[in-house]
């Protein structure tokens, strides 16, 4: 992702030549078939072709290959054993009542309702929890888990007095590094992922987190880490959060999966609360989008928790500060559909019930696949795929490798070896199996 | 000791600090000329009947999966573009015969002056923009937070004439470096309500050619100026034909009553087509690090309206209905204020144009009607049309 900036400082000397060239050609209405002079006195001849994006790079691709037999396992986006997008029942419920109330569309507040934040909260923290109990937290309404993260990161590079440096895992999810750098952020990172086991790092992890500087921010996947799919232990957990305590660093948790990584929704938050029963002030960002199928309706939430209510209040008025230069207010359709399903008893439960659903069948395929493997002959371990979390799994096959089973078998993945196991299904597991096998033995 | 003792608290908006004070008082009186969102003869917030029925389909749509809340792309949903495109370009532009014209959906009017200053900025190195004097409180932020530095007005408002400052424009925009970004309101100037005439617009383009300024219209109110959608993007296609580069950021808050569903769109006019692609590739880069992708309600909603026959007329007769209500009142308080014999020229309240007029009162006046009146209005004598009613017009004047 460094490269687009790295591009940036070429292009703007060949601006200042086209301007130059630009100063002796009058002006005039643009007549058809003159694109010489119209590229030359155009503003936009600097501007060079961005690198393509890794994850989507790859739906393009699939997208126009005709095998009929072909996978997309790019994409973190849930399906079902049919291979389609899944509306949750729970979600369209919501939907239906909603339609009834007959409620208008004014603005939202710049932070979205305050009752769909404190839902958010308590959803993260746990119903009950002390902090939302006290108003000690600032949660405001997000585009979805990106715009939490660009939120906190604007309000961290502005009013963050520590080291304006955030360490993400390595690896991460690839968006991290864009966002907290266009905010303004620096970006390191600490060793997280043991391509020798297909695991956790703990040993590497806790090592680089006692360097990290004090008083600097350290990103951590709250549950299904991003790409890799290997969460830490709850007892490993226990001990980062007394070393980054120790450190006196800033935790800011990213949770996109709440629920859809175990299937339960408390399990999945045991890392948040863990940190914030050991004391640490932490900022959240919260994505709706896979937990409860609201991809492109964007509803997300960012909290920070803060010392007390007056605190908090500050807080708040800064980051609504931020957020008006950027979108005004938050999108309402999503966000109420969450308000109505964490609200209305009978929803929630059977929310609960479509978000285990899913959980479950990933858990399955990744199952059906390690057995698929074994019934292949291979002889490599692949026990990664069960022990690994969440919607992604980190097959560690090399480049070389996945560029053969796009080629030779059109699976697509991303070159990092990354599967979205949501794109498996019972009719297409046998034929990944043989593929993975027939590129790796 | 917490991180966070150093934060300030931040002053708050005022425009929604009003709207708050407002909600809190009890008179029976209180009127609220505060936020620009349009308010039906009643007093009441209008879901518009086209976007009812719109909605109403797509609920068909998603029970019989034909959608569903997956993923835009990145720049948005590409039918709503092209419909938002043209309807500001007018389908018949040059722009869009060539293909050097496209759209990128965006959080609203606020996120497409968003986008597009980012990429200015970020692309093109660019750090002077004006603005005018007044302008939307929002502008100056915007373009700030999007790493514009040098921040300057352009003269816009005359207080002695209650009218338009065009000498002091043209001669603000004769003084700027060549390459500064000018925010340019399409028509319906948010807060005065005045907008330059069409041989005012011409002289202006002369100067931005002249000087190689960029424009960058902000188009929140078409159609809900005029009433009609052509009249009100007269300014925006003039400038396509005379053959500027350009951004346009439209809102569909106003005109299609969604504010709260943020739906919007950045058009952008480019002299040649070969340089689309990567610039759709660099502004992707911007979206991915803030939002990802932008939220499909309303930009489905505008979609479905714009691309039916039937939906289509539905709307314009919505846009007629908004509009002639604010015309309506705007003769109506220019009236009830010529006949009670109130000092000074009222005719600026019915030359004016959208649902905002600046009244010239002055903020000592304001706090006077704040106070002492109930009703609510901002500082500078901006008021909301859309907040005056039959019933409250005579109390207002």
């Amino acid at each position: 992702m460094a490269t687009c900036w790295s591009k940036m400082n070429k292009s703007s000397s060949i601006l200042k030549r086209s301007s130059l060239l630009g100063q002796s050609i009058p002006w005039q209405p643009i007549k058809m078939g003159a694109p010489l002079s119209a590229r030359a006195s155009s503003w936009w001849s600097g501007v060079e072709m961005g690198p393509p994006d890794p994850i989507l790079g790859v739906s393009e691709a699939f997208k126009k290959d005709t095998n009929p037999l072909k996978m997309n396992l790019g994409v973190g986006a849930y399906r079902d054993d049919q291979g389609k997008p899944f509306v949750l029942p729970s979600v369209r419920e919501a939907e239906r009542i909603i339609a009834q109330k007959g409620l208008n569309k004014e603005y939202a507040p710049i932070g979205g309702e305050p009752e769909f934040g404190r839902l958010s909260a308590n959803l993260a923290f746990g119903q009950g929890n002390e902090i939302v109990s006290s108003g000690r937290n600032v949660s405001v309404q997000t585009i979805s888990g990106t715009g939490a993260l660009r939120v906190g990161a604007t309000y961290l590079a502005k009013w963050f007095p520590g080291n304006k440096t955030v360490y993400l895992p390595r690896p991460s999810w690839g968006n991290h590094t864009p966002i907290f750098k266009q905010s303004g952020m620096n970006v390191d990172g600490y060793r997280y992922y043991d391509p020798t086991t297909c695991g956790f790092d703990f040993n590497g992890a806790m090592e680089d987190i006692s360097r990290i500087p004090e008083k600097s921010v350290i990103m951590l996947h709250a549950c299904a880490h991003n790409p890799t799919g290997v969460d830490p232990k709850d007892e490993q957990w226990k001990e980062m959060s007394q070393l980054v305590k120790k450190r006196n660093l800033f935790a800011f948790f990213d949770m996109a999966y709440q629920g859809f990584a175990s299937g339960d929704v408390d399990r999945d938050a045991f890392a948040v609360r863990q940190f914030l029963e050991d004391g640490h002030n932490i900022c959240l960002s919260q994505s709706y989008a896979k937990n409860m199928g609201l991809y492109g309706e964007r509803v997300g939430a960012f909290t920070v928790v803060c010392k007390d209510k007056e605190e908090a209040a500050r807080v708040n008025s800064q980051i609504k500060i931020l957020i008006r230069p950027m979108y005004s207010n938050p999108p309402v359709n999503g966000s109420r559909i969450v308000s109505e399903i964490l609200t209305n008893t009978a929803l929630n439960k059977q929310w609960l019930e479509d978000v285990k659903g899913m959980a479950d069948r990933i858990i399955t395929m990744r199952q059906e696949l390690k057995d698929g493997l074994a019934n292949e002959g291979s002889s490599k371990n692949w026990e990664h795929i069960v022990d690994q979390i969440g919607m992604f799994c980190f097959t560690g096959m090399t480049p070389e490798q996945v560029e053969k089973i796009t080629t030779e078998f059109s699976v697509y993945m991303t070159k990092d070896g990354r599967i979205s196991v949501a794109g498996i299904s019972s009719s297409n597991v046998g034929y990944l199996a043989k593929a993975m096998h027939a590129v790796t033995k | 000791m917490s991180e966070f003792a150093v934060v300030e608290a931040a002053p708050p908006i005022e425009v929604f600090q009003l709207s708050r004070d407002c909600q809190a008082d009890t008179h029976p009186q209180k009127i609220n000329l505060g936020v620009g969102a349009y308010r039906t003869p009643e007093g009441k917030p209008w879901i518009l009947p086209v976007v009812k029925k719109a909605e109403a389909q797509l609920a068909k749509d998603i029970d019989a999966e034909t959608i569903n809340h997956e993923y835009l792309p990145v720049l948005g949903l590409d039918s709503f573009a092209r419909a938002a495109t043209s309807m500001v370009l007018g389908k018949d532009s040059p722009a869009l015969k060539e293909e050097r014209a496209f759209g990128v959906q965006s959080l609203s009017g606020t996120g497409a002056l968003r986008n597009g200053a980012e990429f200015l900025f970020r692309q093109l190195k660019r750090t002077v923009f004006y603005f005018s004097d007044p302008t939307w409180g929002n502008h100056g932020l915007i373009f700030k937070n999007a790493g514009f530095t040098d921040a300057r007005k352009y003269r816009y408002w005359n207080k002695d004439t209650c009218g338009f400052n065009f000498e002091g424009m043209i001669e603000d925009l004769q003084n700027a470096p060549e390459g500064a970004v000018i925010i340019l309101h399409a028509c319906a100037h948010n807060p005065t309500g005045i907008d330059p005439s069409q041989e005012q617009w011409g002289k202006i383009a002369d100067v931005m050619q002249e000087k190689r300024l960029f424009p960058f219209f902000d188009c929140a109110y078409q159609g809900f100026a005029s009433g009609d959608l052509d009249q009100d993007a007269w300014a925006v296609r003039f400038f396509v034909e005379r053959g500027f580069e350009m951004f346009c950021s439209q809102s569909f808050s106003k005109n299609f009553g969604l504010y709260n569903e943020r739906a919007g769109n950045l058009t952008v006019v480019v002299k040649d087509k070969s340089l689309i692609e990567n610039m759709k590739s660099q502004i992707t880069l911007i979206v991915r690090a803030m939002y990802s992708n932008p939220p499909a309600h309303g930009g489905r909603i505008v979609d479905l309206v714009l691309k039916d026959e039937q939906l289509f007329k539905e709307w314009c007769e919505c846009i007629k209905v908004m509009s002639s209500r604010i015309i309506e009142m705007r003769q109506g308080l220019r009236e009830r204020l010529e006949k009670l014999n109130t000092p000074g020229q009222w005719n600026h309240i019915t030359e004016q144009i959208g649902m905002f007029s600046f009244t010239g009162l002055t903020p000592e006046m304001c706090q006077f009607l704040l106070k002492e009146k109930h009703v609510y209005l901002l500082k500078n004598g901006r008021i909301s049309m859309c907040g005056v009613t039959p019933s409250n017009l005579d109390y207002l004047a």
